[in-house]
Formats: structure tokens, C-alpha cells, sequence
């Protein structure tokens, strides 16, 4: 399939204004300017020294001081030097840059959900309360799991509640186990969520298809293994097609699966965690579910868990009583709370309205499409940068730059960074570790097959530079608002505050 | 049912054909069968968008709401300020609302310039020299306070203070079963802390809340001393708008700041997303957990901002990292930013002096009116708690029916025990922000005589 040359998708058709740096908030400031306005509220105005004491009573800080015009401007071009998913395509792999309806963005403006206190009485909240028992079933009907917890407000947050509560589950059974078992594929943070979640770390190889090696996890699997972390598609994008086998050889080792559920938007709708032998799931609501990102967060992380760890989960949950209403209720043996409140509300909210617009067709459609993008880029760039292993993947691709390195020294990154002047946002870059020069691409189901065949056009054109001009390519981006930024200066020089930065 | 897949069933199957597949399951082929779900999720069929808007305005409608027919005198953390149109409509453009973490400089200066201004104005309120980029809220800011305090001290024992909202301290016991620190809370006396009652020897941590969750102002410096006496560091647990009139953490001797930035911008969200804040001295830089954003240039040596000491995370560092955290509350942080530029320097010393002006003036009110007594005669800023004569969960229930959210009954909060203060199921906690005027706490009191007789 072709199509004509298209900018579908693409942010390089937004007009640049320029290219100088913006001011910051405090270089703006202007000493006894305000922008500030407040309520009349006729409260006597006592000195302040006449309720608290002198050793207490501090000067006051010194935050910027613009007028509202200048805020406004100030802030409105920072955002035009900010590339997002509603300005173009964003298929940075593993992080599921979806597109985020926006009448979700109304029903959480709603006062009767945003300015609700946390503490209020059930009594007074029994809207929040059934809404998170709603989303907790929901959650629970696709991961086939008995029991959610809200609470995480991170998918690393949920995979550390996760680990203690296979902890906890041991614990209660007498069962001192002390290492749990990671493929060398893994995202980061399992590794460091099972450090801190008292447990050793045991890597398990990757075979040359990219999936774990059976033979190297029986042989790495003991009475003192807790259970395994494990994605699945994992993070090459690939299947675990023995998943049932490796469910089998952790369980019959008394060890537990733990889901991370960052890949789930390859396979909601089409097979669920629990049927495959996971006991514990965390999900990414801002991917699968399309709560914005925000920036990098806010996110929210439920974990899911199988009727054996119900009693584990963190508390208090919102629950139904048998008079229809609602209340807090904790587990008998729950580790505890894992969040100030209840969890990221508005974000379960904003995922609940998605789950609830898309119902079980539009969720498998989701699966559905998410990895049709991804198998139909890869191997339509594929003369160009070939896929890292050669089977059918799932919603990401991860995709290799050694061919174009070795013949013509241009890397995985200089790609990426090219591609950013194409109006394409870059792919994820050197992850997963185990592949060289990995380019993982993730489109999602939100990009049209215009959009997809304009990003594979773009990577043409950057593997044609890297024929005639690939020196161009190592001085990528140009046409940013900012180049190349020299890393190694920020972390050498530590520049992280305007003080800092006026000192020298 | 709607979703949101931009693909003609022409435009599928060409793309199939291209792949040599002949139907969309086909592409899940290779996962067993027996694996593969047949029919469908036990979800719904899938609303419209103005059926899922309305089933959630019911939502809303089954919620009390704080508003003009529910006055918010709660806080326990969470309170209600205002939140003008221009902090809203800078924060919602969807540049800031719908991009992802800045691993691409080039095309992320906006959030980063954001978030470099927003670790200044944290800096700025700790007193503190380095602040990062954003925890998840301001249990995570403890529970990574205590972690950085671990490490750096090689130590296992946290004291913290029983005025150290109890939330948070049940959080940290929480992960505190996974990193195996030992956590000793010291009781309050009098609202105060009572450092005499446990031994701090071998301590990694001393946490102190400034004010506590009494909204009690205590002798910080005492603190220090002790801390100091022991090696261990001291973490100020503080509150961002208090820090408006108080002295900051920093000038107490603060080795870390940790708090909770909901008041910055958030609306109540009924607890979130919020906002954890974290600062530290540059001693602990190298174990300062999350992202942190700092100045260099670009290659045409222009400014330009980053992510830097990357080296620390947890995607490089895997399982020797001292912290898990990736995504933080990069928007949130961004509106405080914004906020903080909207309130300016006056505005938060205004907005600060407010609500104490206010809480001393209904707590006087309250006090002189009779039948309740202050849980402790020392300084408070924004908050205090009161006795009364009968469960403050049956009082607050009272209010809410003359319009009023009179506060959070202390017991409410799980782990709230008589290391707080005794009977805890008698002691109603009172906020009072800005936005609280003179009529309305006059007519609290009015309210809550009826209440407490009632």
C-alpha cells in the first residue's frame, strides 16, 4: 500500500516563530508587580506577630513577581516549544503515546468530582466511592482477576505494592523466600521495585527469538524464589508464546507470576493476564486506558490480584454493602496503605470514562489496531531498519540501527534525533538493552495508516542522508526550537535552580 | 460505543494484505488458542460520549462537593484554595496535558524550562539548594526521605514524629516491610513531639512535621540538635503555603524537605493526583530519588534544559537504584509553577497570612463560645484541632447539613492512635484557607453551637 507524500500526522507544518530562548518566570519578575487576585473576606487583619512567635516567622519568598499578561505569554510559549500527542504523532515505544479523548477532559472538571474533599464521610462521597468500585470491577473483568486496589499512583508504585504483596503472601504461609526472578528484557524498574521490595534480583536470559528461556528459568527457579516479574508481550514486543509453561514451572516451585502490565494495550480485549496464570497484575492507566501523560505524570497504577491475595491488598477499598450503598472497607490482612489518599481519583476516573466509551468491542479494537500499526511499520521500513527479531510482534516494534551504522556510522540515536525534524516524535532509544542500536517504535491504534506511512517516508529520507550526507545526521535536530543539548555539561556543571544558575 | 481508531475497513484490509494476513485475529495467531478470550470482555458493549457524561454526572451528583452550599474547613493536607482561570487555562493546554517525559530535549524545553522553575520555587519555599522534578504525593516524598536517609547513613531506624500526618506514616510502614527499616514514632505531649519517649541512637531519620497534623508549629531546632547528636538527618515534613510565614526547613537545618504540594494549584480531586514535594542539601544530590531537570546548552550553545544525573535512575541503575520512581506529577508541578508565578511573592505571603489570621480567629471564637477545648496550647498556623464532648464524626455530620464541611474528625485518618493525642475519636481538625471569609466563620460558629448541642 502507497499513498501520496502526506504530512498526516506530522508536526513539521506547525510555523516555528523562532528559535531564541524564553525567559524564565524569574528573569521576567519585576520586583512589586502582581498578578494576583483574591476574595474580599472582611477577616481582621491581626499582625502576624501577634499570633505566632518571632522564632517561627520567616521573610517572605521570593517568588516571581509578573503581571497575569506576562504569565500568560510566558507560559503560552513555553507549551509552542513543546511537542505533544495532540500536535503529532508520538510513537515512542513502551510509553503508549494514545491519543486522549477529550470529553474525558470535561467529566473530570466537573465540581461534584474535582472539588471533593478526601476526607469527607462516605456519607457524603458515595458518587467516588461506587465510581471506584465500578472501575475496580472493570479492571478486574479484563486482567481476570478477583480483587483490585486503586491505590498506586504510578506503575511503579503498583509494582512495588505488588511485590509486598507477594511478600505478605508468603509471610502469612510461613514461606521465607528471598529472591524473585526478572528476563533481561525488563523495564528498569522491576529490578529496582523487587530492591526495594526486599527481595533479590535473578536475571533470566532471553533465547535468541527474544523470549525467555524455559530451560534457563527451571534452572534458575528454587524454594526460595517468591515468583517472577515478567511482560508479556515483553518488552521486545514479542509474545510469550509458553507463558502457560512458565506459569506452570513458577507455580509448581511454590513461586508467584506478577504481570507488569505496561504492554497491555496489546492485548486487552484479547487474552487476560489471569488466563494465562498471572497472580498479580499493575496497569498503566495513562497508556492502555488513555489518561493523558501530562509531561511524564501524573499516572495511576492499580494493581489487580487472584483470589488468594485479595486479603493482602492495600486498604481501605471502596466497597458495596448489601443495602446498595458504599464504604471503606480493609482487608483482614492488608500491607497497608500505599498512597496519602485513595489513589490518582481523577485519573481512575478519566480511565473509567475510556473503559466505559469503548466497551469489550472497542477495547479488542484497540489490541487489534495497536498491533496492526506495529507489524504493518515494520515491515514497511524494514529494507531500511530491519526488526531486531524476525516474527510477528505485537503493538511495538522494536527495530535495529546496525545496519545503518555499519555502513555508514550513522546510530540508532542520530535517527531518532532526525526524525524529531521530520515533526515525528523520536521512538524509544537503546531500550530494551539486549538489542543493538534498538529503535522501538510503538504507534498505537490512534495513528491512521497515512499518518504511518508518513513516518515511514520520513525514515527514508533520513536513511538517503545517511548515504550522501551522513555528517548532517550526527548535527540533528536544526529545525527545533533548541539542538542537540549537551548532556554531559548539565550532570557535570549541576545547574538545577535559578540560583544556581545566577551564582555562576 | 465509540473508540478511537481512525482506520477504514478498506484501509485494514489493505494493510492485512500487505501483511499476508487475512483477518485482524490472524495477527494474534501465535498466542495459544486456548488462551485467547472468545467472547469478549464482561465490560458493557461500550456508550456514546454523552452517555458515559452523563452516568458520570451522577457520579458527581452522589458526591457532596465543596461549593457556596458546602463551606470547606477540612484540610488534614488537602485543602481548598483558590484556583483562578488563568492557573487553569495555562495548565490544560494540551501541549503540557498530552506530551510525555522529556527524554527528547529539543522538542521538550517547555515542560523542562516549566519544571526548572517549579525545582527553584521549591527550593526557594525548603530553603533548600536542589529540589527534583515531582514525587507522586507527599506519603512518597516520606517514604523516599527515609530511603536517601538509609543510604546515606547506612543506617536501618527512622524516628518519626507522631505528628507526621498519619497517612503518611502509614505508608512508610507499608514499604517499610519491603526495605526492612525499623520505624519508631515518637508520641506528641501537648501537640508537640515527645523525643525523650524513644531512643534515637542509631537513628538514620528524624522526621518532624512543620506544622503537624494538629497544625501545631514546633521547636524544629530541638530537633536538629538531637539529630545531630545522633548523625542522623533531619527531615522536615512541611506544609508549602505555611511556608509562606514560617521559617523554612532549611533555616531550621533541614537535611531534606518533603511535602505535600496539593495546595499549589490542585483541586481537592477528592486526594488526587497530587503533588509530593522533595528538596535536600547537595550532599544527598547523588541520592536524590526521581527526575531532576538542569541547565546546559545546545549545540549552538544556546540555553537549553535537561534531564541530568540520569546515572541514579532506576532504568539505568536497575536493581542497585535507590528508588523505583520514573513517572512523577510532571503536571502538577507545572501548575504549581504556574500558581506560585500567579500568587507571586506577595500573594503567598498573603494567601499564608490568611489562613492564619483565620484559623486563630475561629479558633478563638470557637474557644471562647464554649463545651470544646484546644488539644494543645502552642503555636498553630493554619490549623487546629479541637476536643469536643462526643465523636467529631457525629459533629461533622451535623454541619454538613447547615452547609458547612467543618473539618476532619482525627480518627478518620487510619493510624490517627493516641500517639497523637488521646481519644482521638473526640478531636475534630479546622482548616481555613484565603478563600474563607469573615461571614463564613462567623457563621461556623453559629453553626457548630447548634451541632454540638444538637
Amino acid at each position: 500500500m502507497t499513498y501520496e507524500a502526506s504530512p498526516g500526522g506530522r508536526a513539521a507544518s506547525v510555523p516555528l516563530l523562532g528559535r531564541d530562548v524564553e525567559p524564565t518566570l524569574f528573569e521576567l519578575s519585576v520586583p512589586g508587580r502582581t498578578a494576583y487576585q483574591l476574595r474580599s473576606t472582611g477577616v481582621p487583619e491581626v499582625p502576624l506577630e501577634d499570633l505566632l512567635p518571632a522564632e517561627h516567622l520567616g521573610e517572605a519568598v521570593a517568588m516571581p513577581e509578573v503581571s497575569e499578561r506576562d504569565l500568560v505569554g510566558h507560559f503560552t510559549r513555553l507549551s509552542h516549544r513543546q511537542f505533544s500527542v495532540d500536535l503529532g504523532a508520538y510513537p515512542l515505544g513502551s510509553c503508549t503515546m494514545k491519543y486522549n479523548p477529550k470529553f474525558i477532559d470535561e467529566i473530570v472538571a466537573d465540581p461534584g468530582l474535582c472539588a471533593v474533599h478526601p476526607a469527607a464521610p462516605a456519607s457524603m462521597t458515595q458518587g467516588w466511592l461506587e465510581l471506584l468500585v465500578t472501575l475496580e470491577e472493570r479492571l478486574c473483568a479484563i486482567t481476570g482477576m478477583a480483587g483490585a486496589t486503586v491505590q498506586p499512583a504510578a506503575g511503579a508504585a503498583g509494582e512495588l505494592t505488588g511485590l509486598l504483596l507477594m511478600r505478605a503472601y508468603h509471610r502469612a504461609r510461613g514461606d521465607v523466600r528471598r529472591r524473585v526472578l526478572i528476563p533481561d528484557s525488563a523495564h528498569g524498574t522491576n529490578p529496582a521495585s523487587t530492591t526495594l521490595g526486599g527481595y533479590e534480583v535473578t536475571t533470566v536470559a532471553s533465547n535468541e527469538r527474544g523470549l525467555v528461556d524455559l530451560d534457563a528459568l527451571r534452572a534458575a527457579l528454587g524454594p526460595d524464589v517468591a515468583g517472577i516479574m515478567l511482560t508479556n508481550p515483553n518488552t521486545v514486543g514479542l509474545f510469550e508464546e509458553e507463558i502457560r509453561e512458565i506459569a506452570d514451572a513458577v507455580h509448581d516451585a511454590g513461586g508467584l507470576l506478577y504481570y507488569d502490565g505496561a504492554n497491555l494495550n496489546a492485548i486487552v480485549g484479547v487474552v487476560r493476564p489471569g488466563d494465562m496464570g498471572f497472580d498479580i497484575v499493575h496497569m498503566n492507566l495513562h497508556k492502555t486506558f488513555a489518561t493523558p501523560h501530562g509531561g511524564g505524570g501524573p499516572g495511576a497504577g492499580p494493581v489487580a490480584v487472584s483470589s488468594r491475595l485479595v486479603d493482602f491488598l492495600p486498604g481501605p477499598r471502596a466497597a458495596a454493602r448489601a443495602d446498595g450503598s458504599y464504604d471503606w472497607v480493609t482487608p483482614p490482612q492488608s500491607i497497608g496503605r500505599v498512597h496519602g489518599w485513595h489513589g490518582s481519583a481523577l485519573v481512575l476516573a478519566r480511565a473509567l470514562a475510556y473503559i466505559e466509551v469503548n466497551g469489550s468491542p472497542g477495547l479488542t479494537r484497540v489490541a487489534q489496531h495497536a498491533v496492526l500499526n506495529a507489524n504493518w511499520l515494520r515491515r514497511r521500513v524494514a529494507d531500511i531498519l530491519p526488526a531486531a527479531y524476525e516474527r510477528p510482534c505485537m503493538h511495538e516494534c522494536v527495530l535495529t540501527a546496525v545496519p545503518l551504522k555499519r555502513a555508514y556510522g550513522v546510530r540508532g540515536l542520530d535517527v531518532a534525533k532526525a526524525l524529531l525534524e521530520e515533526g515525528f516524535h523520536s521512538p524509544t532509544v537503546y531500550f530494551p538493552l539486549i538489542v543493538d542500536e534498538a529503535l522501538m517504535f510503538e504507534p498505537t491504534e490512534t495513528e491512521s495508516p497515512q499518518t504511518l506511512e508518513a513516518l515511514a517516508q520520513a525514515l527514508e529520507r533520513i536513511a538517503q542522508r545517511a548515504v550522501v550526507d551522513p555528517e548532517s545526521l550526527h548535527r540533528a535536530p536544526q529545525s527545533t526550537p533548541v539542538s542537540r543539548v549537551d548532556e554531559a555539561r548539565a550532570a557535570r556543571h549541576l545547574v538545577t535552580t535559578e540560583d544556581a544558575a545566577s551564582r555562576q | 460505543m465509540a473508540d478511537y481508531v481512525p482506520h477504514t475497513e478498506e484501509e485494514v484490509a489493505a494493510m492485512l494484505d500487505f501483511l499476508g494476513l487475512a483477518s485482524l485475529e490472524d495477527l494474534f495467531a501465535h498466542i495459544p488458542a486456548a488462551l485467547r478470550l472468545s467472547g469478549g470482555l464482561d465490560v458493557g458493549e461500550g456508550l456514546s460520549e454523552p452517555d458515559v457524561t452523563a452516568q458520570f454526572a451522577r457520579y458527581g451528583a452522589s458526591n457532596r462537593a465543596t461549593s457556596e452550599t458546602l463551606t470547606c474547613f477540612a484540610g488534614a493536607g488537602a485543602y481548598d484554595h483558590e484556583v483562578p482561570a488563568v492557573v487553569r487555562a495555562l495548565a490544560s493546554r494540551s501541549e503540557f496535558v498530552t506530551s510525555y517525559t522529556p527524554y527528547q530535549p529539543e522538542v521538550a524545553q517547555g515542560v523542562l524550562e516549566a519544571l526548572f522553575e517549579y525545582q527553584t520555587m521549591v527550593s526557594r519555599l525548603s530553603g533548600l539548594p536542589i529540589a527534583n522534578a515531582s514525587l507522586y504525593d507527599g506519603a512518597a516524598a516520606l517514604v523516599e526521605s527515609l530511603n536517601v536517609a538509609a543510604a546515606a547513613t547506612r543506617r536501618t531506624r527512622v524516628v518519626i514524629s507522631a505528628g507526621v500526618h498519619p497517612h503518611w506514616r502509614d505508608v512508610a510502614r507499608t514499604f517499610a516491610q519491603g526495605t526492612g527499616h525499623e520505624i519508631v514514632e515518637a508520641p506528641l505531649v501537648n501537640g508537640v513531639t515527645d523525643w525523650s519517649r524513644v531512643d534515637s541512637s542509631d537513628a538514620a531519620a528524624m522526621v518532624v512535621a512543620y506544622p503537624n497534623v494538629l497544625g501545631v508549629v514546633e521547636d524544629v531546632g530541638e530537633v536538629r540538635r538531637r539529630a545531630s547528636e545522633h548523625g542522623a538527618l533531619l527531615v522536615v515534613a512541611g506544609d508549602p503555603v505555611s511556608a509562606g510565614v514560617l521559617r523554612s526547613a532549611g533555616s531550621w537545618g533541614a537535611d531534606v524537605f518533603v511535602g505535600e504540594g496539593q495546595p499549589l494549584g490542585t483541586p481537592l480531586s477528592f486526594g488526587g493526583p497530587y503533588l509530593g514535594l522533595f528538596a535536600c542539601t547537595t550532599d544527598q544530590v547523588r541520592r536524590l530519588p526521581g527526575r531532576i531537570v538542569g541547565e546546559s546548552v545546545d549545540a549552538d550553545n544556546r540555553r537549553a534544559f535537561v534531564m541530568t544525573l540520569r546515572a541514579r535512575e532506576q532504568d539505568i541503575r536497575r536493581e542497585r537504584a535507590t528508588s523505583n520512581v520514573c513517572t512523577n506529577q510532571t503536571l502538577m508541578a507545572v501548575t504549581a509553577a504556574i500558581q506560585l508565578g500567579w500568587l507571586g511573592r506577595a500573594g503567598l505571603r498573603e494567601v499564608a497570612t490568611r489562613g492564619v489570621r483565620g484559623a486563630h480567629y475561629l479558633h478563638d471564637a470557637l474557644v471562647r463560645a464554649g463545651g470544646v477545648s484546644a488539644v494543645s496550647d502552642q503555636p498553630f498556623v493554619r490549623e487546629f484541632a479541637l476536643r469536643l464532648a462526643r465523636p467529631a464524626a457525629s459533629v461533622i455530620d451535623a454541619m454538613a447539613e447547615r452547609g458547612i464541611l467543618a473539618g476532619v474528625a482525627l480518627d478518620s485518618l487510619t493510624g490517627a492512635d493516641e500517639s497523637v493525642t488521646t481519644h482521638p475519636e473526640d478531636v475534630l481538625l479546622v482548616a481555613v484557607t484565603e478563600r474563607r471569609t469573615r461571614d463564613e466563620l462567623d457563621a461556623y460558629v453559629a453553626a457548630f453551637a447548634e451541632a454540638v448541642a444538637s
